[in-house]
């Protein structure tokens, strides 16, 4: 039994590996787009280009200007002397923010302590707008605190002392690397697993393999293995390439989260065999992948927190694996976190997993076309 | 006997043309799957992002620790207290508060110390802390600035009711162009349009190429009267017109139902849509030329042109902060271009600045793509 089996993987992994294209397919890409998506995957605004419209000439205004200058997000590329020049630069997108300071800003902010400053901000990304918005808002603050030590006027009677957890300097693409290994190794393994029925119910074999002596639960274990081992030694690479090229820490036990990538891969090995097994063909073993993945990574929380979702979608990301894959990717490698806290995280995967194998090696059996 | 020696699209060309596009339709329809592609999915992911995904927190879970509860700390929770913006738990102690925060229950501590209502009182101030969970950075930063504003407001409060005035020398005052609410949906659904184009223009029109390059299907076409010309001219007829009416769609409702003011002239919109679509097709059809089997042609379609459409093309993540070599790779993102043009049709109006140059990009790579499944098509038949 253990010999037909070996053989049967044996020929699964013929099937993928043969072509120096798919080959490359599984190898080369995955590898690639960690590296630009780990780059490209960012919240945090590195280059905001900002034009300023200075009316004042005072002292004030001028170190409020270099406090502009100065910050390494904020990168001036135009200085405009009229209010008609503004929109246009806006419109173009040329620039992100506009800083209009008064003519009486510096006359103001000396003979009665306080002085307008307009920021107009480029909302047609309202994210990227809100970001610059709290970089301008920091800028800002850090100038009223030396104008009121440097004048004595008196402090605020409370301040905030502001301390972020597991991300010190919240860097987004912590957050963002560990959702892209989690996301890139689920494609992967769909993208084999979903074919592989598909193609031999296309091409007619899948019969030949019923009436051979191997039982559909060989089948299915044949058929699950080689998406597996390919997930495992995918996801490998990609977590060297996070730690040792992006420098993302990884504190928390690295035993769990190869217990949370094993169990990962077992539901998506099951649902891409369940694909699989309900495709006629291999173009809908692609589409029925791709129909099941897009959703998968959207509703993760992957880009978009799952907190902000409303309640009904809250419940459908409960069958989700990818969810919980990545909440254990975070915690294990920002929070440090063991098998203790993730237990919460293991069985529905698992039970994703179980479920969906179970319907697959059914289908088999029971879905003749 | 070669595709380039046949006469196209004169005398019966033309009922031949016909006859393909039929064709194609009668595939897209009565195969599951690419209906489910072409309508299903659009709809799921409009309705998923017009309703389901946001980056705007609400309700953000905060944990409140006065150490020794005064009228003061009141004063000062009831600021957080009143806000939609959170959803405040009280604890006893900090550790309780750690604990919840390590356990994912609530996202950031406010803790304020025994002695907070005497330091107040103190020349240098009391001092609030704040811990943010930082693992999503993207919320920590939110959820920083709600409790700033809390805290701003709760000082502009207090000193008021003193009869003083609270020293706040520079005063900004915000104007937010183009969507002054900040509504991520105002930005997320017209991006959709480009998303959606891809889907039905690259994906589809990749897998369906590659299956009849795959099965022989193509030569068997080529043996009929029907040349290369026309037969890429019927799949590209037949995926415009599904990928016009998934772009009718989306701007439908995003318009209609999802409140997203369309401040730009619908006709240019429609013009960069088709251009757009062109070179969607262009790669979906030049992918499958080169690939010429399903498996090679969907894996390149994904990662080639739906992830980026979704992660380089401005979409979600701001390209200016990209490194330079990944911005140089955006460039031959077409999704790139047109989600600049929809974003600013959408919410800015006609900018022609921003529409003629990303749309001649969008013309130049449609040129280049089409020539590539027409060089290669033809090649591979000789």
């Amino acid at each position: 039994m253990l010999i037909r089996l070996l053989a049967l993987i044996h020929k699964e992994f013929l099937a993928l590996l043969k072509d120096p294209r798919s080959r490359m397919v599984l190898i080369v890409p995955p590898m690639i787009q960690l590296l630009v998506f780990g780059y490209a995957a960012t919240f945090d605004l590195k280059d905001i280009s900002y034009a300023l419209y200075n009316e004042d000439r005072g002292t004030a205004s001028r170190e409020l200007v270099a406090a502009f200058d100065g910050a390494p997000a904020f990168h001036r590329v135009a200085t405009l002397h009229a209010e008609g020049e503004i929109a246009p630069l806006v419109d173009k997108r040329a620039v992100l923010v506009v800083l209009r300071i008064g003519p009486r800003f510096s006359a103001d902010l000396q003979s009665r302590g306080s002085a307008p400053v307009q920021v107009i901000v480029d909302g047609r990304n309202s994210n990227t707008a809100m970001i610059a918005l709290n970089y301008v808002r920091a800028i800002v603050d850090g100038f009223n605190r030396a104008w009121i030590t440097a004048h004595g006027l008196p402090a605020p009677p409370a301040r905030l002392e502001t301390r972020a957890w597991f991300n010190p300097n919240l860097e987004s693409r912590w957050f963002f690397i560990p959702g892209i290994i989690g996301m890139l190794t689920l494609v992967t393994t769909m993208l084999v697993t979903a074919l592989t029925v598909a193609r031999e119910r296309e091409q007619g074999t899948f019969d030949q393999l019923l009436v051979t002596p191997l039982r559909p639960g060989e089948i299915l274990l044949g058929k699950a293995l080689p998406g597996f081992l390919i997930g495992m030694v995918q996801g490998t690479a990609i977590l060297l390439i996070a730690t040792l090229w992006f420098k993302v820490p990884l504190l928390g036990s690295l035993s769990a989260l190869y217990a949370g990538l094993a169990l990962f891969l077992l539901s998506g090995v099951g649902a891409g065999l369940l694909i699989s097994s309900l495709a006629v063909t291999q173009q809908q073993g692609l589409l029925g992948a791709f129909l099941f993945m897009v959703p998968a990574v959207i509703l993760s929380g992957f880009a978009t927190p799952i907190a902000n979702m409303p309640a009904f979608v809250q419940t459908i990301t409960l069958i989700d694996p990818l969810r919980y894959f990545l909440v254990i990717l975070r915690k294990v490698f920002l929070e440090g976190a063991g098998f203790d806290v993730l237990m919460g995280q293991f069985w529905p995967m698992a039970v994703i997993g179980g479920v969906s194998l179970i319907l697959a090696s059914w289908l088999f059996r029971h879905r003749l076309y | 006997m070669s595709a380039a020696q046949k006469p196209s699209l004169r005398g019966g060309g033309l009922m031949r043309l016909k006859g393909l596009v039929r064709k194609e339709f009668l595939q897209i329809v009565r195969d599951p799957s690419s209906i489910a592609i072409a309508f299903v999915m659009p709809i799921f992911l409009l309705v998923l992002f017009g309703y389901g995904v946001s980056l705007d927190a609400d309700h953000v879970p905060v944990a409140l620790v006065a150490e020794a509860p005064s009228p003061d700390t009141a004063d000062f929770f009831a600021s957080l207290e009143s806000s939609h913006y959170f959803a405040p738990l009280h604890a006893r102690t900090l550790a309780a508060a750690e604990q919840a925060l390590r356990e994912g229950r609530v996202n950031a501590i406010v803790h304020l110390r025994a002695n907070f209502a005497e330091q107040l009182r103190w020349s240098d101030g009391a001092p609030i802390q704040v811990i943010v969970n930082g693992v999503d950075a993207n919320t920590a930063r939110l959820t920083q600035g709600y409790i700033e504003g809390a805290w701003g407001n709760w000082l502009a409060r207090r000193t008021a009711s003193q009869g003083q005035e609270l020293a706040t020398p520079v005063q900004l005052e915000q104007r937010v162009w183009f969507n002054s609410e900040l509504r991520s949906r105002n930005y997320l659904v017209p991006g959709l349009v480009a998303i959606i184009m891809t889907l039905i223009g690259t994906l589809l029109t990749a897998l369906v190429m590659a299956r009849e390059w795959e099965r022989g299907t193509l030569e068997a076409l080529l043996v009929t009267p029907a040349s290369m010309t026309e037969i890429l001219l019927g799949k590209i007829i037949a995926y415009f017109v599904l990928g016009t009416g998934g772009m009718l769609l989306t701007v439908g409702l995003a318009v209609g139902l999802f409140d997203v003011p369309l401040r730009g002239a619908f006709w240019l919109l429609w013009a960069c849509a088709s251009l757009f679509l062109l070179a969607a097709l262009g790669m979906g059809l030049a992918i499958s030329a080169v690939a010429r089997n399903q498996f090679v042609a969907g894996q390149v379609a994904i990662i080639g042109t739906f992830l980026p459409a979704f992660l380089l093309s401005g979409f979600i993540f701001d390209i200016d902060s990209m490194p330079t070599v990944v911005q140089g790779i955006t460039h031959v993102i077409v999704a790139r271009y047109f989600v600049s043009i929809v974003q600013t049709l959408f919410l800015a109006g006609d900018v022609w600045s921003v529409v003629l140059p990303n749309a001649l990009a969008l013309l130049l790579m449609a040129a280049i793509f089409l020539g590539i499944t027409w060089r290669k098509s033809r090649k591979r038949l000789e």
